[in-house]
């Protein structure tokens, strides 16, 4: 509507206001048709597994955009609490925003209540969340975490769907991941066997997607702590730079310079005393 | 947080406000205070969460209160509604951004963050309203 005031205060939370203009600019005329950018994706392999003593999360760490790698160092894995970290899956700023509100809400908890929160609570926060915007947050997540009644491995999908299960790939290098992971996962590993069992989950994901790749970074969490490996393995392409691309100062020559005197005028000039800490 | 006594809701209709057009005082397109309208516009939301987001917050107090009423009987939501009514007498000025801080705690989101509190916050808006038209409008003299 085109008026030059506004009748009713702004509502916070998400602006609709430029959908109908969307619409209208991609269903342009023939000529006129414009398509939204595409937003930066985490193409991804993620994978979890419940060992003996907690959980080992594992990702790969390349984000794309489009046909081309946006990140090789993406970090996947995120905190939620300190017993408690999430790999994600899917639109990379929607699985950022969405864990960090999450990992908001868990540490108002714990200061709240005094307690460390349990990873149910985390994913029926992150189900109500994710189905109030019926899948237009387009987080795929794995949350894995030890609590006080013992190590949990929770799926969430971007409609809100959730499953629990002991062991889990994610992303579109799910299906590489998930063969190694029927083929090999046994109840109660080792945390040695547990490692090796994800790392090579993500590997075949990374050799099988186009949209994973690079270095593998691992996460274990144990009712003692967390131990964030980043990277657990390295890709054998990393390249290293071959020469330095800075210029020596001196490279562009000067033709002309010119010296502007810019005329202050004192105004006000006020000193204030610094109480410097004298020892006492 | 969200209850989950659905069950119970399921005969009910949700009523969805939104649909019918901007209407002034007789019913009819208020063009002299809202400009003008187009049909399409009103008829259909353009992205398919813009209803449901604006109603959320209504429809989630009626699922609470509804199912508050049935497990605790009458008196529960109505002595609650009575409290969210006082809570929501307590504004500022139209134009200035009223904090809401008895309303919050009863409904309890004073202690959790979603995206109505990081996005578009009304705090922070670069927009102001003209303070005289407002007023106005908020008194029923405009």
């Amino acid at each position: 509507m085109a008026l030059s005031y506004v009748l009713e205060p702004a509502v916070s939370g998400f602006n609709f206001e430029n959908s109908t203009r969307n619409i209208v600019l991609e269903n342009g005329s023939e000529e006129g048709k414009i398509k939204a950018p595409k937003p930066m994706k985490t193409g991804t392999t993620i994978a979890g597994v419940v060992y003996k003593d907690g959980v080992v999360l594992g990702a790969d760490t390349r984000a794309t955009s489009d046909e081309v790698v946006a990140d090789k160092m993406c970090a996947k894995i995120h905190y939620i609490a300190p017993n408690i970290y999430c790999c994600g899956a899917g639109t990379a700023a929607d699985t950022e925003k969405t864990t960090d509100m999450l990992s908001s809400n868990l540490t108002i908890f714990s200061m709240n209540s005094g307690r460390n929160p349990r990873v149910v609570m985390a994913v029926n926060i992150l189900q109500d969340m994710l189905f109030r915007y019926r899948g237009m947050i387009g987080a795929h997540l794995i949350l894995g975490g030890v609590d006080c009644t013992g190590s949990h491995l929770y799926t969430v999908g971007p409609y809100g769907s959730i499953d629990k299960v002991p062991y889990l790939a994610m992303g579109s290098g799910k299906l590489p991941a998930m063969g190694i992971l029927e083929d090999r996962f046994k109840g109660n590993m080792d945390l040695e066997e547990a490692k090796a069992l994800v790392s090579d989950a993500i590997h075949a994901g990374i050799m099988s997607d186009l949209g994973s790749g690079n270095n593998i970074d691992l996460c274990v969490i144990t009712k003692e702590g967390v131990d964030y490996i980043r990277p657990h393995r390295e890709s054998i392409y990393n390249y290293k730079r071959q020469a330095k691309y800075k210029y020596k100062p001196g490279t562009t020559p000067v033709l002309t310079k010119t010296v502007n005197q810019l005329e202050l005028e004192l105004v006000h000039e006020t000193v204030q005393m610094m109480e410097t800490a004298g020892s006492s | 947080m969200n209850t989950r006594g659905l069950r119970s809701q399921l005969k009910d209709s949700v009523p969805v406000t939104g649909l019918c057009p901007q209407a002034g005082p007789y019913g009819v397109q208020d063009s002299l205070r809202r400009g003008f309208s187009s049909v399409k516009n009103e008829l259909l939301p353009s992205h398919p969460l813009e209803l449901s987001e604006k109603n959320f917050q209504l429809n989630q107090d009626k699922m609470n209160f509804n199912t508050l009423r049935n497990i605790q009987g009458l008196h529960a939501p109505l002595k609650l509604q009575m409290e969210y009514r006082a809570a929501r007498q307590i504004q500022r000025l139209p134009f200035l951004p009223s904090s809401n801080l008895a309303l919050d705690t009863l409904r309890g989101s004073d202690d959790t963050i979603g995206f109505e509190d990081i996005l578009n916050d009304p705090v922070q808006s670069e927009m102001m309203g003209d303070p005289h038209i407002m007023t106005e409008y908020k008194l029923g003299v405009l």
